[in-house]
């Protein structure tokens, strides 16, 4: 009799699978999981650490490369916590704007996950559709803060500027013809809101696109349904949020429950699962798509009827224009001292929490009073849902831990910090 | 402080006899080392508590606060908690009685989430979570030294490496560039500022 032992496989932390940089211990009896180890911290840049040595302005773009998937949203929890702890007020217009680049980015991010989670079980086309459209929300990104994915747009007292009243178009090039660059700038001739709304009401047709290539595809149950199963009462212990809770079938949304910005005066429902598993987290961020285009229409709509500041008049925390600081000798020393100093933020502690894609995400800070933070901790979702890696991927087979890493909807960035 | 805080903030002092602090629309409790995993399981398990989940701990370094000597303790972990029953949150702060060798009791029966939060406290704080099942590094590289978080430990860190192509390998050296501050870090008295 021959003596059978367990096998212990490394997965990663070059693997296509890993979304990212993981390695992945895996102990194999057979093909069946045993147990799975998952040795985070390759992309660890100590951003906490960082945010201690920069002023509270100037580790804001950090938050984008947290979770590069969804770079507003990190942004949206790190200057709330600021504002909360400043006592800042910020423009009834600019909390639109925030809401709708939120619920852009949300799409953003579902369209990769869902891409992703194709890709890992062998459905090319979904992954193709999504980053179509995914293209488009970029160039909105694009629009407004001139960077595609870092954006820094958000930031305390507001965001950075109004909304731009022209779309970026394709250039002509020897490649495309005439009739092609015009029908590729058909729907950029008018504002940034014109090419949002154009989007919103086409997408909704693209989701049906995916829906048919994925909901009823026997293939996709195959690997889907019954995969990774999180009881409602696990899933709480395990300290999960967004649509991995979801998905168990806990109804909680803090844009419902906690609404922060303008959520209160927006109709929406929530994407709730019945079964936990791969599948029916699909069928959540699936509806969570639908959702956020019914949001990104109302403020389209909203922002449309209603000008005015998208940022705070108060100096302290937000520079003067520039026409002012050249004009006025008061404004001068508030912008001088803002990007020299920067700006002070009372003594106390904060968090504050937004839902992002991923689930909750939070910054807390700790300030003494100083132009810095004393200590900034990032609640990021998916290091707390890549703990249960083990616990989800124990008894399934190898192929399954694919599709357990693929739902837990991970980025690497968010992960290691 | 709105009503639904304050019954939280009452149902507290009732249950376990200590005053949470209400600030910025949030509450606060401290609790002593030796109480803490009595009280976790108290705020989990009351039905007029009810928090069912953690969504974070992280540990401090209070030793440089204020840019003033620190009286006190220096290591603190802080826990957020979460209940989804009543809709409400509470932060759980719990102070390490010795600096030279912080200990605290392991809060992975009470909700096993904290399992990667406690191991990330050790690796970047140093401290030990007694009763925790797997307390090893989690984010630093394997064979790394010191605990990376505390306010004594440079941002340039102490060792860099490189490859060596005559030995045919990485090797650790001392850091070679300079540290330096872009911006002074400045605490300005209260109301720095206002008026005048």
């Amino acid at each position: 009799m021959a003596e059978i032992r367990n096998y212990t496989v490394n997965f990663g932390p070059q693997h296509p699978a890993a979304h990212g940089v993981l390695r992945l211990v895996l102990e194999l009896d057979g093909e069946v999981v045993q147990r799975a180890d998952p040795h985070i911290g390759l992309l660890h840049r100590a951003t906490e650490k960082l945010a201690e040595q920069r002023t509270w302005i100037q580790s804001l773009p950090y938050m984008d490369r947290l979770d590069y998937i969804s770079m507003m949203c990190s942004e949206h929890a790190y200057v709330m916590a600021i504002e909360k702890l400043a006592g800042i007020e910020v423009p009834i217009r600019a909390q639109y704007i925030r809401v709708l680049f939120d619920e852009i980015t949300r799409v953003m991010n579902h369209l990769f996950g869902l891409a992703a989670l194709g890709l890992d079980l062998g459905a090319m086309t979904v992954f193709l559709y999504c980053f179509r459209e995914r293209e488009d929300l970029l160039d909105c990104y694009e629009a407004v803060s001139g960077a595609r994915m870092h954006a820094a747009y958000y930031r305390p007292g507001g965001v950075y500027r109004d909304l731009p009243e022209t779309m970026p178009q394709y250039q002509a090039q020897h490649t495309r013809s005439a009739r092609t660059l015009a029908a590729m700038n058909d729907n950029r001739q008018g504002s940034l809101l014109d090419f949002i709304e154009d989007f919103t009401a086409r997408f909704p047709k693209c989701i049906d696109d995916y829906e048919t290539l994925l909901t009823e595809n026997r293939i996709w149950k195959q690997r889907t349904v019954g995969i990774g199963v999180v009881s409602p009462e696990r899933a709480l212990a395990l300290g999960f949020s967004g649509p991995m809770l979801r998905g168990s079938g806990v109804a909680w949304d803090l844009r419902k429950k906690q609404p922060y910005e303008v959520y209160h005066r927006l109709d929406f429902d929530v994407a709730v699962g019945t079964n936990g598993d791969t599948y029916d987290r699909y069928l959540v961020r699936v509806e969570e798509m639908r959702q956020s285009n019914r949001i990104i229409r109302q403020c389209v709509d909203w922002l449309r009827q209603n000008p005015g500041p998208v940022i705070s008049d108060n100096h302290k925390v937000a520079p003067p224009s520039r026409l002012e600081m050249k004009a006025n000798m008061e404004e001068l020393i508030h912008h001088f001292k803002l990007f020299t100093e920067g700006m002070h933020v009372p003594e106390g502690e904060a968090y504050a929490a937004v839902e992002h894609p991923k689930g909750e995400f939070a910054v807390y800070f700790i300030s003494d009073g100083a132009n810095k933070p004393y200590r900034m901790k990032l609640r990021s979702p998916a290091f707390c849902h890549l703990s249960a890696m083990d616990e989800m991927a124990r008894g399934h087979m190898l192929a399954d831990a694919v599709a357990v890493i693929s739902t837990l909807d991970i980025v690497f960035g968010d992960v290691d910090r | 402080m709105t009503p639904k805080l304050q019954r939280l903030s009452d149902a507290l002092e009732r249950l376990l006899g200590a005053k949470p602090v209400a600030r910025l629309g949030e509450l606060t409790l401290e609790v002593s080392a030796g109480d803490y995993l009595k009280t976790a399981q108290t705020l989990r398990d009351h039905a007029e508590l009810r928090f069912e989940e953690l969504m974070d701990l992280c540990g401090v370094d209070y030793s440089t606060y204020g840019d003033r000597p620190r009286q006190g303790a220096r290591f603190a972990a802080v826990a957020h908690l979460l209940s989804v029953t009543h809709n409400w949150r509470l932060r759980l702060r719990v102070f390490c009685p010795d600096a030279a060798f912080p200990l605290l009791a392991s809060l992975v029966e009470v909700w096993p989430s904290v399992n990667w939060y406690e191991r990330e406290a050790f690796d970047l704080f140093g401290i030990v979570f007694e009763g925790h099942p797997d307390l090893r590094r989690i984010l630093t590289d394997y064979g790394f030294v010191g605990h990376p978080f505390r306010k004594d430990f440079p941002i340039l860190g102490h060792v860099e490496m490189r490859y060596d192509p005559e030995q045919k390998r990485v090797v650790y050296e001392p850091v070679t560039i300079e540290p330096r501050e872009v911006t002074p870090r400045v605490v300005r008295e209260a109301h720095y500022g206002e008026g005048g």
